[in-house]
């Protein structure tokens, strides 16, 4: 894709292309996969509690636990959020707190207060999924996609 | 129960890594990664190898957000199985619906509750 890019550029332009790349801070990958590592694990813990918690207290079974946990999970989030709290976890963790459903929480949540002093209307409304909302359109299609496939060669083709 | 967190760790932890790896070497922003983790959940549904994994590490694969690609995937082929091929249209929030409608809710109460910062 670089590559592709770079072909259109004038001489300068790739100059400058190789001189910004020379002093581009190099990235801690290290450091950071660490981080999100320890991070994300740890969230996937309070997940499992909270799994535990709905299983041993109310009558779900391993399959049907995720919802109720995600949706508790969130409401962490919206506290976390609005204290400020998840944006210095997110600093240290990376993408250790945003791959989590945590992340798509913040990421709605922030959205929605940072948009409130533009009324709750155009404001909160429309700007809550500014963030998440690639997120559920590419899940979405790609569901389509898998589960039409799936269906049509369960239904036609004789699979399973 | 103990060797469950232990897995909820590690397999969320790994994810996580992947994700954060996408940052850093692929150089691609947050809402890129989130997006393509999505699609890579719904195409390991759609082979059905997503399942087997929620059953070996709990929430360290139900939290992170490849299960939303996962649970899409899920009740869509769940409501296909009765009304056939219109039900991939009709069931594909069916599943999903709570981290939806939580994400809604609570960001709903947060701009009520809460003032931006800054």
């Amino acid at each position: 894709m670089a590559n592709e890019k770079r072909k259109n550029l004038t001489p300068v332009q790739q100059e400058y292309h190789l001189f910004e790349k020379e002093r581009e801070t190099k990235r801690p990958l290290f450091k950071n996969c660490v981080r999100a590592f320890l991070v994300g694990g740890l969230i996937c813990v309070i997940g499992q509690a909270v799994s535990y918690f709905y299983m041993y207290f109310f009558d779900f079974t391993e399959q049907t636990v995720g919802n109720p946990t995600v949706a508790t999970m969130v409401f962490i989030s919206m506290i976390l959020t609005g204290i400020g709290v998840y944006d210095r976890i997110a600093q240290f963790a990376g993408a250790g707190s945003a791959v989590p459903v945590t992340g798509f929480g913040n990421a709605v949540i922030s959205a929605a207060i940072e948009h409130r002093t533009e009324g709750f209307v155009l404001g909160v409304g429309a700007n809550m999924f500014k963030l998440a909302g690639s997120v559920i359109l590419f899940g979405t299609f790609a569901a389509f996609v898998v589960a039409l496939v799936k269906t049509i060669l369960i239904q036609w083709g004789g699979l399973g | 129960m103990m060797s469950m967190f232990f897995w909820a760790f590690v397999v969320g932890g790994i994810i996580c890594t992947i994700g954060q790896m996408m940052f850093d070497v692929f150089k691609l922003t947050p809402g890129h990664t989130l997006s393509t983790l999505v699609v890579i959940g719904a195409i390991l549904d759609g082979f059905g190898l997503y399942e087997p994994l929620i059953d070996f590490a709990g929430a360290g694969a139900t939290i992170p957000i490849t299960s939303f690609g996962n649970s899409l995937v899920h009740g869509a082929l769940q409501e296909a199985e009765k009304h056939g091929i219109i039900g991939v249209l009709t069931g594909m929030f069916e599943v999903t619906s709570s981290g939806i409608s939580a994400a809604i809710i609570f960001g709903f109460i947060g701009a009520l509750l809460f003032k931006p910062k800054g």
